[in-house]
């Protein structure tokens, strides 16, 4: 599941068990949308691996932001993964410097009351692409402040 | 300038080393020459100094050296660094010039020889004029010097030489030619090291010294070629510490210079020049992450740099370098042993390369135009320079060591521009991306990147597209495909989908051409409705065997090709099948393929629906549908096309969003009874033979890539079964059996059929496939009147049972038994046929009827074993010939009663019984947990001497359960008796007396001692007084026994008292065996005897009439938890007690 905002691309993705399709897209309506789908899935490289290692270290598990995942010259990408495994992800541009970590992380906090507000409904199938208009409009108001 | 122009010179990705030049060397006719040469060059390990060497005639002409500058108030520098310096500094100016002149000590004609080296020395001074470059002598010498010092003449004669050539003596050596070459040479090039160190030292001051007369105004460009020189000077001095801070200094100098439109691109290439030795020293340093700072900084401050914008391509062209040669420098900083990780490794600068890279290729086409474009190259080239290269590094060649703001002619920039266009137009940008895109991926690949791989692979394929190679470019979409397909990234999928489909539009592959539309089409697809109906009705052409349309998008050229392809393919290529597998993409018409039911019995014909379902935007039209299983006989039944059954014709078209269903029905053949048989394929065929085939092909029962397949996987097989057994099959038996009995078991088989069963065969025994030894210690047999034995098989295979008619019973005892304990399967199967017709086939049936039971073997009876006296007292071990008791314990184990036929003591020759031992337990019924006793008297003949144990033989019972009928065979179940100890004794004694006395009544009672020795034995006896009896006999006697004979002693007894009466003591000693005990002897004798009252006095007393000998009965009693012995103590007593009065008193005083 990803999401992408206006000047900054924001995404989510979502995996369900070992499956990394996504439940939720959206990105500032742009040519290079499809080039923010492609980062979106690429960081999922390194959200794999981040994964993987903290079930070895068995590091903080309550810790659900994994913080930068990768800067690229022009977008910084963040991930976020749940315990039950989904995956967020938020792309921005990287000129940006008013996002700060802290922003970043009330960002996926926020996101992730809202997926759990879309989980709860019970005409919600779980792994379903995500068709809520709280959830839209939620994501459409974080993608409007970080403009 | 060529295609190379961005790529860094050589001279500075080198590392740089010290220059030393050698003359007087003749290394092609001097084979002495030759030698030394190739030491000094030839595998030169890492471990000798660094010094790049070169022979050169000794009368070479080095560059000559400039006249030094005294002031630079009116200079005016021309540009940042020259072209030709490191290269000067690397290959042409030496550090050290060193002349090889063979010359001995002892030489004769030393003076001759002596100016012929300074005369030598002297031209190489002279073309050196100016520079800071030693020189140096070596004399090549035949003899081995001798220790330092010892040899006058020697340093006599070096003192001279140095003294006419000028040289101070640290520049004289002596390389004796003898056989430790290398070791000398190794030695010659530390000192020449040495040297060289120091005028690289002087060189660095020398260019420091400039410093003080620079001004900040004019002179800024020097103040970065000096601190580039110094820190080259010191990397060649081998001193990367000082050179990185240099480095440093000179690179923060150069983003302090002016920087406008004309200079930026020598700013720009220096900057490029000193970031790229910064970095390669900080790898060199280890220090990798000072050395990605320091990259990130230089990209930053650069970014923004682009100068001229007609030349915009030439940014990104530099750009695209800078991250391609940190890639490189990052790559080989690895192959020499950093660790990179996932998030920082070289693919992300080769792929940050192939970004800029295609921006260039994007700007290149925008500024210069398509290849079509011609702008008309500028005659003369203002690209060409007199020299053929340029003053100064990153110049342009019309306007060299031009530094002010504007340029100097309109005219001329404007020709440059045009042909620095032109050229562009003549790199082959495709190829560059593509080389940079794979480099990326092979890195990518190694830090376990997979999408990011997946996601360049696809850039490369969309570079391969550009490039118009369809076959490779298709080849990696391909296999980039499936990975987007699991990954269900629908998005992505249709964009790389778009690509593929154009390729094979261009190529004419219809096979992939279909494919591809089919799952465009398919509703894994985001496209639009209207392109989905475009690519749909292009499916429909190619079906119909006609060219597509062409895609948009494409390039026109290609297009026009593309369509003779089509027109050539629909020509040569009517009818032509092609099939598809669809199972792994998603095309535009679902499949599920499913049975019924799991299994399907015989008389009922077999059901399977196929589903079908399209989400394209038109109706599907199909010529045919077939369904493959496992057994290809049952295909024919799964079809449905036009010819045979003929559907009706809207059954041939799917309509979008509709499930259609279609049913087939077969019937099973009976030999598939028992099997699998599975849903391999569904096929779909679009199109017809006029035109193209196109066969969908599902494996297995449907699904695809977007499908969850878990759900089909259980309906798409099935399993033949018979048909129901309409038969009971019922056992009648009392478990558990017992240990070797023959079980009765009843097999009754009732037929619930409506017509005749036939041929029925009954299997019946013990399960196969259970432990081995069970089938060696179980006997089945349907003989029940005889005793089975090992001839009997534990399994009884197809027995006839002939045929049963609707609802007749039949029934068949069994007779198992089981010699060992346990629990055992049994299993009675029973087959027949019956006949049956279905959809008017008349078919035989075989059914069967499986019933299996447990049943546990368990032990009857237990039996225990002891020896006692006749005293009833325990025996550790018997004496010979003296009468002993065995006793046997009969302990029902079994639930059921038992019938104890009869027993038997077998005796082994080692024992004799005293009387005719007959069976006590003849006909009696034990019910659970009661037990039966038996009692015989035995004694043991004498035995050998030395043996300690005798056999005492085997106890035979002979038993059957209760409710067996009369023809179950009796058991004999054999108990073998345990071993005895046996003791010989020296002296027996046994009592006759009468069974009971009266009170005052006469009891005569007689003591028999035997001696069983061989020897007379001295016997001492005496009889203590006691209360109860008055007596009259020998009191205490000592007498002599002969061997083997008896000595009787008789005693008359008068007793007082009635009731149990202990009897008068009677010990004897033998004096010859002090070991024999009284005690031991008195086990042989009764010790107490029963007295009644009289009443009517003595009358019928005495011996003859009173007493009876002690006889030793042998009458069992069988009664219930072992109450048996105590009853028994009681009759053997022969009479039962009667309460009796107490005998008076004064009559036991008499």
């Amino acid at each position: 599941m990803m999401t992408m905002l206006g000047g900054e691309p924001f995404l989510l993705v979502s995996k369900q068990e070992q499956q990394n399709y996504p439940l939720y897209i959206r990105s500032v309506p742009s040519d290079s949308e499809l080039k923010f789908h492609y980062t979106v899935h690429t960081s999922l490289d390194v959200v794999e691996e981040k994964v993987s290692a903290v079930g070895k270290v068995i590091v903080d598990q309550r810790e659900l932001y994994l913080g930068l995942l990768y800067p690229t010259e022009d977008y910084k990408v963040y991930g976020y993964v749940t315990n039950s495994k989904v995956k967020f992800v938020i792309v921005v541009d990287s000129s940006n410097t008013s996002l700060r970590d802290n922003e970043i992380r009330s960002m996926f906090r926020k996101l992730h009351n809202s997926f759990t507000d879309v989980m709860c409904n019970p005409f919600y199938n779980p792994g379903d692409p995500i068709q809520s208009k709280v959830f839209d409009s939620m994501v459409s108001s974080m993608m409007v402040q970080t403009c | 300038m060529s295609p190379a122009q961005w790529d860094l010179p050589p001279e500075l990705c080198c590392r740089p080393m010290a220059f030393v030049a050698l003359t007087g060397l003749d290394v092609v006719y001097n084979a002495v020459h030759r030698a030394i040469w190739d030491a000094f060059c030839a595998n030169r390990r890492a471990d000798r100094v660094p010094i790049s060497f070169k022979v050169l005639p000794g009368d070479h002409e080095y560059p000559k050296c400039r006249t030094k500058r005294t002031s630079y108030e009116w200079y005016i520098p021309k540009g940042i660094l020259k072209t030709g310096w490191m290269n000067k500094h690397l290959n042409l100016v030496p550090a050290l010039v060193v002349l090889f002149y063979e010359l001995d000590w002892d030489e004769p004609q030393w003076k001759e020889k002596q100016s012929e080296c300074a005369t030598k020395v002297e031209i190489v001074r002279t073309s050196l004029q100016g520079r800071n470059t030693k020189v140096a002598v070596v004399l090549i010498q035949k003899k081995t010097p001798l220790p330092p010092g010892e040899d006058v003449m020697a340093s006599e004669r070096a003192a001279a030489l140095c003294n006419a050539c000028d040289l101070s003596g640290k520049s004289l050596f002596v390389l004796p030619h003898t056989d430790h070459l290398v070791g000398y040479i190794i030695r010659l090039e530390n000192a020449f090291y040495e040297h060289a160190q120091t005028y690289y030292y002087t060189e660095i001051r020398r260019v420091k010294s400039h410093k003080e007369f620079l001004n900040k105004t004019t002179h800024q460009l020097l103040f970065v070629r000096h601190q580039f020189k110094t820190a080259f000077f010191s990397e060649l001095k081998q001193d990367t510490q000082n050179a990185l801070k240099y480095y440093r200094a000179a690179y923060s100098l150069i983003h302090e210079l002016r920087t406008h439109e004309t200079n930026i691109l020598e700013i720009k290439t220096m900057a490029g020049f000193i970031n790229y030795k910064i970095c390669r020293l900080c790898f060199q340093h280890n220090t990798p992450l000072d050395a990605i700072a320091q990259f990130r900084k230089h990209i930053d401050l650069c970014k923004k740099k682009i100068g001229s914008a007609e030349l915009a391509f030439e940014h990104a062209a530099w750009m695209s370098k800078q991250f391609q040669y940190f890639g490189d420098l990052f790559d080989e900083a690895i192959k020499l042993g950093l660790t990179a990780i996932q998030t920082q490794n070289p693919g992300f600068y080769y792929q940050q390369a192939a970004h800029y890279a295609q921006e260039r290729k994007r700007l290149a086409f925008q500024l210069c135009g398509g290849p079509e474009a011609n702008l008309g190259y500028p005659a003369p080239d203002p690209l060409e320079t007199p020299t053929g290269i340029l003053d100064f590094y990153g110049q342009r060649a019309w306007r060299q060591g031009h530094q002010s703001i504007d340029p100097p002619d309109p005219e001329k920039e404007k020709g440059g521009i045009l042909a620095l266009q032109g050229r562009e137009k003549e790199v082959p940008h495709s190829e560059l991306i593509i080389a940079l895109l794979s480099n990326a991926v092979a890195q990518f690949k190694k830090y376990k990147c997979p999408r990011m791989k997946s996601r360049l692979m696809v850039q490369m394929g969309e570079e391969y597209y550009h490039t118009k190679d369809y076959a490779k470019a298709l080849k990696l979409l391909d296999y980039v495909m499936c990975d987007y397909r699991t990954e269900r990234w629908w998005g992505l999928l249709t964009s790389i989908l778009g690509t593929a489909l154009r390729c094979s539009y261009l190529m004419a592959q219809v096979k992939d051409y279909v494919s591809y539309s089919m799952e465009l089409v398919g509703r894994a697809s985001m496209l639009r409705e209207d392109q989905k109906s475009r690519i749909q009705k292009n499916v429909a052409k190619v079906l119909k065997n006609e060219p597509p349309e062409a895609e948009p998008d494409c390039d026109p050229s290609a297009v026009k090709a593309a369509q003779a392809l089509w027109n050539e393919r629909g020509s040569q290529a009517s009818g032509e099948d092609l099939i598809l597998e669809v199972q792994d993409s998603v095309p535009f018409v679902q499949c599920k393929a499913r049975f019924l039911h799991p299994s399907f019995h015989l008389d009922v014909p077999v059901q399977l629906h196929v589903f079908l379902l399209t989400d394209s935007p038109h109706p599907v039209r199909f010529s045919k549908l077939c369904v493959s299983l496992s057994n290809q006989d049952y295909n024919q039944y799964c079809v449905v096309d036009s010819l045979g059954q003929a559907p009706a014709q809207e059954d041939m078209c799917l309509v979008p969003g509709r499930t259609h269903r279609y049913s087939f029905r077969f019937v099973a053949r009976p030999e598939d009874v028992g099997k699998k048989i599975e849903i391999t394929g569904v096929d779909l065929m679009l199109g017809s033979e006029n035109g193209r085939c196109i066969f969908l092909n599902w494996r297995g029962g449907g699904g695809d890539a977007a499908s969850s397949h878990e759900a089909l996987q259980a309906t798409r097989s099935f399993k033949r079964r018979g048909l129901e057994p309409q038969i009971s099959v019922q056992l009648h038996h009392e478990p558990p059996a017992l240990n070797n009995e023959m079980y009765c078991m009843m097999v009754t088989i009732q037929s619930h059929e409506d017509i005749v069963a036939r041929d029925l065969k009954l299997t019946a025994g013990l399960k196969p496939g259970q432990d081995a030894n069970l089938s060696h210690t179980t006997h089945v047999t349907l003989d029940g009147s005889k005793m089975c034995d090992d001839s009997h098989r534990a399994l009884l295979p197809d027995i006839p049972m002939g045929d049963l008619q609707p609802q007749e019973k039949m029934e068949k005892p069994l007779s198992i038994r089981c010699s060992t304990t346990g629990p055992r399967i049994f299993l009675v199967h029973v087959a027949y046929t019956v006949d049956t017709c279905i959809e008017g086939r008349d078919i035989v049936c075989k059914c069967h009827k499986d019933e299996t039971v447990t049943i546990e073997t368990v032990v009857p009876f237990e039996v225990a074993v002891k020896f006692v006296s006749t005293k009833f007292e325990h025996l550790e071990h018997v004496f010979v010939d003296v009468p002993f008791l065995l006793m046997t314990d009969i302990l029902s184990m079994s639930p059921w009663p038992l019938h104890l036929v009869t027993s038997e003591l077998q005796l082994a020759p080692t024992m004799a019984a005293v009387d005719q031992p007959a069976s006590q337990v003849e006909e009696v019924v034990l019910q659970t947990g009661e037990s039966a006793s038996e009692c015989f008297c035995l004694t043991c003949p004498p035995v050998h001497h030395g043996t300690t144990g005798v056999a005492s033989g085997q106890y035979v019972m002979s038993w059957k359960r209760k409710s067996a009928n009369a023809t179950i065979p009796v058991v004999n179940t054999v108990i073998t008796l345990p071993h005895v100890a046996v003791e010989t004794i020296p002296l027996y004694v046994h009592a006759d007396l009468p069974s009971f006395g009266r009170v005052r009544e006469s009891l005569p009672v007689k003591y028999h001692i035997q001696n069983r020795t061989a020897i007379v034995q001295e016997v001492e006896m005496s009889v203590e007084p006691s209360d109860a009896f008055m007596f009259s006999g020998l009191k205490q006697v000592r007498l002599r026994i002969l061997p083997g004979t008896e000595q009787d002693m008789l005693y008359n007894f008068y007793p007082l008292m009635a009731g149990y009466q202990m009897l008068p003591l009677l010990n004897i000693n033998l004096l010859r065996l002090p070991a024999v005990s009284g005690q031991l002897l008195r086990r042989f004798l009764p010790s107490r005897i029963f007295i009644k009252v009289t009443f009517n006095g003595p009358a019928n007393s005495g011996i003859e009439s009173g007493a009876r000998c002690w006889s030793y009965p042998s009458l069992i009693l069988t009664v219930s938890q072992r109450r048996s012995s105590k009853v028994l103590r009681q009759k053997m007593g022969r009479t039962v007690p009667l309460l009796c009065p107490p005998s008076p008193n004064r009559l036991s005083r008499r």
